[in-house]
């Protein structure tokens, strides 16, 4: 058991517009775990997401990676933090003004100072690990949901990161679909032996690829555990996410 | 009545939480520009975009221009008999200000609102925290080439505007008016100073910063989807627009 966790958000509080959306949420996460965080519509997954990536600073609180306190670091020095995470979105987010090749290319050719030959070999490699050949030329709008996501995936693996998160990775696709992206995921995490955060409210998917499931439910953790555990969960509120009902306490409180 | 002073209150707060992050946002791209990776490539792409691409919508506004100045002061002219001056002021009138202007407030619509409009889709599909992750700060990937485009570029277009804003008088009266070509020609250049050139060209470079500036921060704040791109980009228009026909005049008024 490692001392401290990876990524930690203690006491972490946002709002938007006076909404507030976090509300004391804290969450410790070790070294090559993958969790994955579940929970409703609007319940503040994303943003818990990109608070880890200092995409968003929390109001009151602390998000620490590495021992790294997010809020304390200048605008160049998150830049250049950020080169330990590989994110992926939930619709891709691929630059739509590339083709695949330069997407999965971008960062080797701006962060690193690999030779022409070595980024070609770089992006097959990326794209050869989430199963995806002869697309490098395709444009983005060319490609289908699925693959939007694995291109999504090979851009964010491209600098080997240490920490891998994923936006919703499933949402919207079909669910054979959806099974491979998990798998995907799954083997990604483990060849690349990354620590993994992943956010969905898909709990099939969440339950294949995770060894810890957090739920997230009005701004804070409600459940933590293994996913034997969180099935186990005495917690109405879980249950009634898990088997997916419309009546129970999730529906009555709004 | 207090609901009126409400409007004018919030008003006033948000002409200057928007000047105020205009002015930051300037700053931003200023010390991005200085620090590496310097993406030439980009740079050149853009310089492309606002300057070649925008050399036909030069070409006939200026023109254009050039023609009916002619034709309009050529009547004025008249009446007192200083038609032979009409040269002198077709020349002053491109070089100083039209020029200038015009091709400030053509290449806002052409590429201030396609920056706007681009950078806003790419906020409302996730593209920019997408830069992010990638450790790529969006000013520096974004603002800077598009900025650095602007300044660099408007300059060349105003002075092809000049050429053929002055080119397009001498047409109008020499070829349609029948003022004498050899007479035309030297009032055109016997009155101008090296001052009423580079005065030109510093404001367009000015002009050039304010358009692609404008642009990309509007586009940067985009909320909403299709409907906030859409916003976004009007808004940059009707911003750059209003920037540049006031900072013209302060500028005019220092660079006399």
């Amino acid at each position: 058991m490692p001392a401290q966790p990876i990524i930690s958000l203690q006491h972490v509080y946002k709002s938007f517009n006076g909404k507030e959306v976090l509300k004391d949420m804290s969450i410790g996460i070790n070294t090559g775990e993958s969790v994955v965080i579940v929970g409703g519509s609007g319940t503040g997954k994303s943003v818990t997401l990109k608070h880890i990536i200092g995409l968003m600073q929390p109001d009151r609180g602390h998000v620490t990676v590495a021992s790294t306190d997010l809020c304390c670091l200048k605008a160049v020095e998150l830049n250049e933090f950020r080169r330990r995470f590989g994110m992926s979105f939930q619709e891709g987010a691929l630059f739509d003004s590339m083709s695949v090749f330069e997407n999965i290319a971008f960062p080797l050719r701006r962060h690193t100072k690999m030779k022409a030959a070595e980024i070609r070999n770089r992006v097959e490699e990326c794209l050869a690990q989430v199963h995806l050949k002869d697309v490098d030329t395709k444009r983005p709008s060319e490609l289908s949901g699925g693959m939007r996501r694995r291109v999504g995936f090979a851009r964010a693996i491209s600098l080997k990161p240490q920490i891998l998160l994923f936006d919703e990775p499933t949402t919207g696709l079909d669910p054979v679909i959806s099974d491979v992206i998990a798998e995907l995921i799954v083997e990604m995490d483990q060849t690349l032996e990354t620590t993994t955060v992943t956010i969905t409210h898909d709990m099939k998917v969440a339950f294949k690829i995770a060894n810890r499931v957090a739920m997230l439910h009005e701004g804070r953790i409600i459940e933590d555990g293994t996913p034997e555990q969180f099935q186990r969960s005495t917690n109405p509120i879980v249950q009634q996410f898990i088997e997916g009902r419309a009546h129970g306490p999730l529906t009555e409180s709004q | 009545m207090n609901k009126f002073l409400d409007h004018i209150g919030s008003a006033f707060i948000r002409f200057f939480e928007q000047t105020g992050l205009w002015f930051r946002m300037l700053g931003r791209t200023a010390t991005w520009a200085a620090r590496p990776p310097y993406e030439f490539g980009e740079w050149f792409r853009q310089m492309a975009r606002v300057g070649v691409d925008s050399v036909p919508v030069v070409f006939l506004t200026t023109m254009f221009t050039g023609m009916v100045l002619a034709l309009q002061t050529w009547a004025g002219f008249q009446r007192v008999h200083a038609e032979n001056f009409v040269g002198s002021v077709v020349a002053l009138a491109m070089l100083r200000e039209l020029s200038p202007v015009l091709v400030g407030l053509m290449v806002t619509g052409r590429v201030g609102s396609s920056m706007a409009a681009e950078i806003g889709t790419m906020r409302v599909t996730e593209q920019l925290d997408a830069l992010k992750s990638l450790a790529t700060d969006p000013v520096q990937y974004l603002f800077v080439p598009r900025v650095i485009a602007g300044i660099v570029m408007l300059p060349f277009l105003v002075v092809l505007g000049d050429a053929l804003g002055i080119y397009g008088g001498y047409l109008v009266a020499v070829k349609l008016l029948g003022a004498n070509s050899f007479i035309y020609e030297q009032n055109t250049f016997q009155f101008l100073e090296m001052k009423d050139i580079w005065s030109g060209l510093i404001k367009s470079s000015v002009f050039g910063l304010i358009l692609t500036l404008t642009g990309c921060v509007r586009g940067y704040y985009t909320t909403g989807g299709a409907e906030g791109v859409g916003k976004a980009t009007t808004n940059a228009v009707v911003s750059a627009s209003l920037i540049i026909l006031l900072s013209d005049f302060f500028l005019t008024k220092i660079l006399f």
